[in-house]
């Protein structure tokens, strides 16, 4: 990437009394990245982000904002806006008077001010709505007026905080769309705070999962989902079966693992691993067959039918293994038909194979 | 129609036994609490000089209140102390509300539990307390320096500060309980520095609680007998003071007529008071 850095974080930690929110982060954002941090509640991201924002200073380390370093620097004296959960409007100001606030801040003449407000409430299509009071307009309105509020500032960076959790499902699609679109044409960098994994992966460039603290893996949303680089990973993004075992050999690209109940499986380890070190196969639930015949692939177990659960566009089965093992196996109902014996019912046998490229070895 | 089916959702009538008397007990209170006041209203009009029973109406006792010089510069003065007593106890009251709301500093529960002392504690008390703390620090000032100091209108002044203060910081935080922090956060976010936060979002955020405190500081410097007469000096003259001095005497309708403006003060400013904090809870 020759692209410059917006963001650096350089072993940054925040403690709150002797709790470690934040355990020494550090992290590169580039330039115009739509990058996200992804998380349970409690995992630190918003304390990470708040540290970014000057609401919070860090305990230890180093925050720059465009080669500047600003980590003891107050909220208000940095070149970055905040788009809060709640919105956090101003219940006494109008609209515009809300969204001129920062150019006010600034000092900016009355007209070019004027001006700037009326075309920030174009670009969220709310023309027309200057003059109401926030409590007038709908959540989804809100929501626009706060993210027209930051981003008519032009800040370097735009820091947002659960910005559609309060949404309802149909709207937050819509925003996540008009979000996206809105970074791609205004070209600042957004840093993204949720714990919505869809969220994650269909509006960044990057994602950083973060745990207790930390940032377990910083990818793209695809290396994030299809080479999870932990078992907690790959555990918190989408759904995967995993299978305990220990490195017993390698076998040209694959890496055999023998399961604790003697079967042995091959699959693909991102870094090599002696024999004998305990690991963990996960495997996607949509990347598994189950048909009815044997298949020649390398894997393919016989299995039966556990539970069926019918979801429209798939059906999700847990399958047990002839050794006692369960597997989640998703069917893509790709035909259409109201036939019962096209679909798998509890109790039925069939084979469960999949392409030993899609079993991923991972510590465990 | 005869022996037409009653609707069967008719409300039992023995219920109306108990609600008449509800009512009659209801009424009976408003009269007893009310009945001297509206007493003393009406005989602030009549024409009788002893101001006991109805002879007519005039409103010669209000002009000659107004004519009178004793009268009006006790109620000029009064008037000047809770002026300065409310600008200073509504300053220090509101400061002191947003200090015990938004900061955890050590001794905290402590101030708090102390901050309601003024409110419950005999008036007498404090008075007497005043009184002995004016005289002590007085004594003291005098040893140190010579100069003697005697109480006058700016030791009631601070003595209405003194009891003001818990009652304008009691309706403040009220004010500042619902108010939402990040609202100054999104303030510093958009570069507001702490002194432009203030003014511009916290202080007419939380105006309406603000100015309820100090009315009702106003209200309560201006009704103040027990602290003021303690604390007042020889040389100076207090409406509430004037009223019970004139009335050792003899009660004419003058003072009736002093007392209804006292009474319609007050109440308008109760009212409006109410008002600013009904307007604080609907935002």
């Amino acid at each position: 990437m020759t692209k410059a850095s917006a963001v650096v974080l350089d072993r940054v930690t925040k403690r709150f009394g002797n709790v470690t929110a934040v355990d020494a982060i550090s992290v590169d954002i580039r330039d115009g990245e739509f990058f996200s941090m992804l998380g349970a509640s409690g995992c630190g991201k918003t304390t990470t982000l708040r540290m970014i924002a000057g609401f919070e200073f860090p305990t230890s380390g180093v925050i720059s904002l465009g080669g500047v370093q600003v980590e003891r620097i107050p909220a208000h004296q940095r070149n970055v806006n905040t788009v809060f959960q709640s919105y956090a409007l101003f219940p006494h100001l109008s609209v515009n008077e809300n969204i001129a606030f920062g150019l006010q801040m600034q000092k900016i003449n009355k007209s070019d001010i004027t001006k700037r407000v009326a075309e920030a409430l174009a670009m969220v299509q709310l023309t027309g709505y200057g003059e109401r009071r926030p409590k007038q307009l709908s959540g989804g309105q809100q929501q626009r007026v706060a993210l027209a509020r930051a981003l008519v500032n032009h800040p370097k960076v735009l820091l947002l905080d659960e910005p559609l959790g309060a949404l309802d499902l149909k709207l937050r699609k819509e925003m996540q769309i008009e979000l996206k679109r809105l970074q791609q044409e205004v070209g600042i960098t957004f840093i993204y705070v949720t714990h919505d994994q869809e969220e994650a992966l269909t509006m960044s460039d990057r994602i950083a999962v973060m745990s207790a603290g930390k940032m377990l893996q910083i990818g793209s949303p695809t290396e994030i989902y299809e080479r999870p680089a932990t078992r907690y990973v790959a555990d918190f993004i989408g759904e995967a079966n995993f299978l305990d075992g220990h490195v017993s050999a390698v076998d040209g690209a694959y890496t055999v693992v023998t399961l604790d109940n003697g079967v042995a499986l091959p699959g693909i380890a991102q870094q090599t691993v002696s024999d004998g070190t305990a690991v963990t196969i996960a495997i996607r639930p949509e990347k598994l067959r189950l048909t009815v015949q044997p298949t020649d692939q390398m894997i393919c177990l016989p299995a039966t039918v556990e539970r069926v659960l019918y979801i429209g566009s798939d059906t999700r089965l847990t399958v047990s293994l002839d050794n006692g093992a369960h597997l989640d196996v998703w069917e893509q109902n790709n035909r259409s038909t109201l036939d019962r014996d096209a679909y798998w019912q509890k109790g039925e046998r069939g084979f469960v194979w999949w392409n030993p490229d899609n079993a991923l070895i991972l510590p465990a | 129609m005869i022996n037409a089916p009653r609707p069967l959702h008719t409300p039992p009538r023995q219920a109306s036994i108990g609600t008449r008397l509800l009512s009659l007990h209801a009424g009976s209170t408003y009269v007893f609490l009310y009945a001297p006041i509206v007493l003393l209203v009406i005989f602030s009009f009549t024409k009788d000089t002893f101001g006991v029973r109805w002879t007519g109406f005039t409103l010669d006792w209000y002009t000659k209140l107004f004519n009178d010089q004793r009268m009006m510069s006790a109620a000029l003065n009064t008037l000047w102390v809770a002026a300065v007593s409310t600008v200073l106890s509504t300053i220090c009251g509101t400061l002191l509300a947003l200090a015990m709301e938004r900061y955890r500093f050590r001794g905290r529960d402590g101030l708090d539990a102390l901050l309601y002392m003024p409110i419950v504690i005999p008036e007498i008390v404090m008075a007497l307390a005043l009184l002995a703390f004016f005289s002590f620090s007085f004594g003291i000032f005098e040893s140190l320096t010579g100069i003697t100091l005697r109480m006058n209108i700016w030791t009631v002044i601070v003595s209405h500060v003194a009891f003001s203060i818990s009652f304008v910081t009691v309706v403040v935080r009220a004010s500042l309980k619902g108010f939402d922090v990040r609202l100054e956060e999104a303030a510093a976010d958009l570069g507001a520095d702490p002194r432009t936060t203030f003014w511009r979002i916290t202080l007419p955020l939380i105006i309406p609680g603000v100015i309820g405190g100090a009315l009702l500081a106003f209200t309560l410097s201006l009704d103040d007998f027990i602290i003021s007469f303690f604390t007042v000096g020889p040389g100076t003259n207090l409406l509430p003071i004037e009223v019970y001095g004139r009335v050792k005497r003899a009660i004419t309708p003058s003072i009736n007529a002093i007392s209804t403006i006292m009474l319609v003060v007050s109440m308008l400013l109760v009212f409006l008071s109410q008002f600013m904090q009904r307007r604080a809870d609907e935002r």
